[in-house]
């Protein structure tokens, strides 16, 4: 991403340019709330969690699907199971009881998704591209996402945007997001409200709170709406009211740079 | 009473040709040396499950031991994807795998079934998916009680289950801790179980929150660094570098093979598939 003269989340200039994986991360984030539980998947959600723990989220539960209870690594981990995790965690338990009496019982606030296609209607596919049986792309499949993003009490997900990731329909429905819009979740009862945020590294989508299609809110700062809607695979509408995401403050940054610098 | 043998014995004692195995380990304590056995005895015709197929089961299948997988997610944790794996499933190479999936929750759930003596398990899950279409062991159920739209799944009872721990004491039973996936329940859902450990203890430690009782596993090996490049909490830390070398060693066939002849085929144990790890990795560094 070019380097813009803008203002960040604190109103101050911004440190120093920013990517466009780094900006994700940082819009990823903001969406955690202090004191909130998380269930993170590996990866850029499990390093976005980590950078809301440095920030506004000291207090942010983190659940990792090996069961991994409240864990507060010193880097972010390569793997969902490493060492460090168990050994920072208040409790570890077993995976059944990770996904019954944890996620399943409704005891998560948010979940953290990643996908390599996602559709109109925030469905999300992680298993292939192209016809199942004679697949183009092999994906690694299901993982702890279709739980999550049923039982979650909402659902961030964060990936790239392409017109070969953002697609009228999925090729594979792995989890469910909003189903066929309208109300064809809730009318299929499933416990939680879905993806509330598509966040990527052009700019942040929400359903629209009527046909539930997801609509462009807010561009990263640089970035040309059109370009946006020429980088999705339906025609995307794009809100009235579009924001300008703020770019990462000083302190951000900082965190991000030092969460970098132990990883390595 | 489980038996303390060799692995190579409890291998051939207890894996057969036709086989469904479940080798478990939730990205710990992962039984690789086990896996690399079954493939220097030459296995066939296996049905591998595990929830999280990765490298050793792209091993495992790339040396062609297996013509199906039931999983829930195959990749290389953290960095990208079983390229052995895609190729199976892809172009049929070495041979066609066919392949069952679920979600971890609904492979959890099959395990818990299965080691309860059920024939099905329920859950909250798959409704809306493709995935439910895709897997016979998958269908809705009606609450008895309030009539709600649930899942059944079909329990899991493998032939035999595989697991690495830390521990086995003086009477065989076998103590792991630190993150404990689901190998209780794949040692209970099957018929017979080959446990490799880290050491023989005389009691095992304070810290097992697992304890296996030498009753329910067939086979106890002790295999020191059994899970390399996996690790074994309190003993062995995860070689990182491992799985992120992976990815170039398993990108080409041909690359792939020599790699399996002189790691696993022409060795005669793990200990030996170690030692040429750190000679190469010595080499590497005097490089």
């Amino acid at each position: 991403m070019s380097e813009l003269l803008s203002t960040t989340a604190d109103g101050a200039p911004a440190a120093r340019s920013v990517t466009a994986d780094e900006m994700m991360t940082v819009v990823a984030a903001r969406e955690l709330v202090d004191g909130e539980a998380c269930f993170v998947g590996i990866g850029l959600p499990s390093l976005a969690a980590n950078l809301a723990r440095l920030t506004h989220a000291p207090a942010l539960v983190l659940l990792y699907e090996s069961g991994t209870i409240g864990a507060r690594p010193s880097r972010p981990p390569l793997s969902i199971g490493d060492g460090e995790l168990a050994e920072t965690a208040t409790a570890v338990v077993s995976v059944p009881e990770i996904f019954s009496y944890w996620l399943q019982a409704g005891r998560i606030d948010v979940g953290f998704l990643g996908a390599a296609q996602i559709d109109r209607f925030a469905n999300i596919n992680t298993t292939v591209i192209g016809d199942y049986d004679a697949p183009t792309v092999r994906l690694p499949g299901a993982g702890g996402a279709p739980e999550i993003a049923s039982s979650a009490r909402r659902v961030v997900v964060v990936l790239r945007q392409t017109r070969r990731s953002f697609v009228d329909r999925v090729d594979f429905v792995t989890s469910v997001g909003h189903l066929d819009g309208l109300d064809s979740r809730e009318r299929l009862g499933l416990p939680g409200a879905g993806p509330t945020v598509v966040i990527t590294d052009l700019g942040v989508l929400k359903p629209d709170p009527a046909t539930r299609e997801l609509v462009l809110t807010s561009v990263h700062s640089g970035v040309d709406p059109v370009d946006v809607v020429s980088s999705t695979g339906w025609p995307l509408r794009v809100c009235d009211d579009l924001a300008t995401t703020a770019l990462p403050s000083a302190l951000e940054l900082a965190a991000l740079d030092h969460l970098r610098a132990v990883t390595r | 009473m489980s038996e303390l043998v060799a692995l190579r014995d409890a291998v051939a004692s207890h894996i057969h040709d036709g086989d469904t195995v479940a080798l478990e380990g939730f990205t710990h304590l992962i039984p690789f040396a086990a896996g690399h056995e079954i493939i220097r005895q030459g296995r066939r015709d296996l049905t591998l499950v595990r929830m999280t197929p990765d490298v050793i089961y792209d091993q495992l299948i790339g040396a062609g031991v297996a013509t199906a997988m039931v999983f829930s997610w195959g990749g290389n944790p953290g960095v990208g994807s079983l390229h052995r794996f895609r190729d199976a499933v892809e172009h049929g190479w070495p041979i066609p795998l066919g392949i069952e999936e679920h979600s971890h929750a609904g492979m959890a759930a099959r395990y818990v079934a299965g080691a309860s003596g059920l024939p099905f398990a329920t859950l909250r899950g798959y409704r809306g998916t493709d995935l439910s279409a895709r897997a016979s062991s998958v269908a809705p159920i009606t609450c008895p009680f309030t009539g709600e739209q649930l899942t059944a799944v079909a329990a899991l009872r493998p032939d035999v289950a595989v697991i690495h721990a830390q521990q086995v004491d003086a009477e065989g039973n076998v103590g792991l801790w630190g993150i404990q996936g689901v190998q209780k329940e794949a040692v209970l859902a099957s018929r017979r179980s080959i446990v490799t450990v880290e050491e023989r203890v005389r009691t095992l430690d304070s810290r097992a929150s697992v304890v296996l009782p030498s009753w329910v596993v067939s086979a106890v090996c002790v295999v020191p660094r059994g899970s390399h490049p996996s690790y074994s909490h309190s003993y062995s830390d995860r070689d990182n570098a491992f799985y992120q070398a992976w990815d170039q060693l398993s990108r080409d066939r041909d690359v792939f093979n020599d790699w399996i002849r002189r790691h696993v085929l022409e060795t005669d144990t793990f200990e030996e598939h170690l030692a040429l790890l750190d000679a190469d990795a010595a080499k590497d560094g005097a490089a």
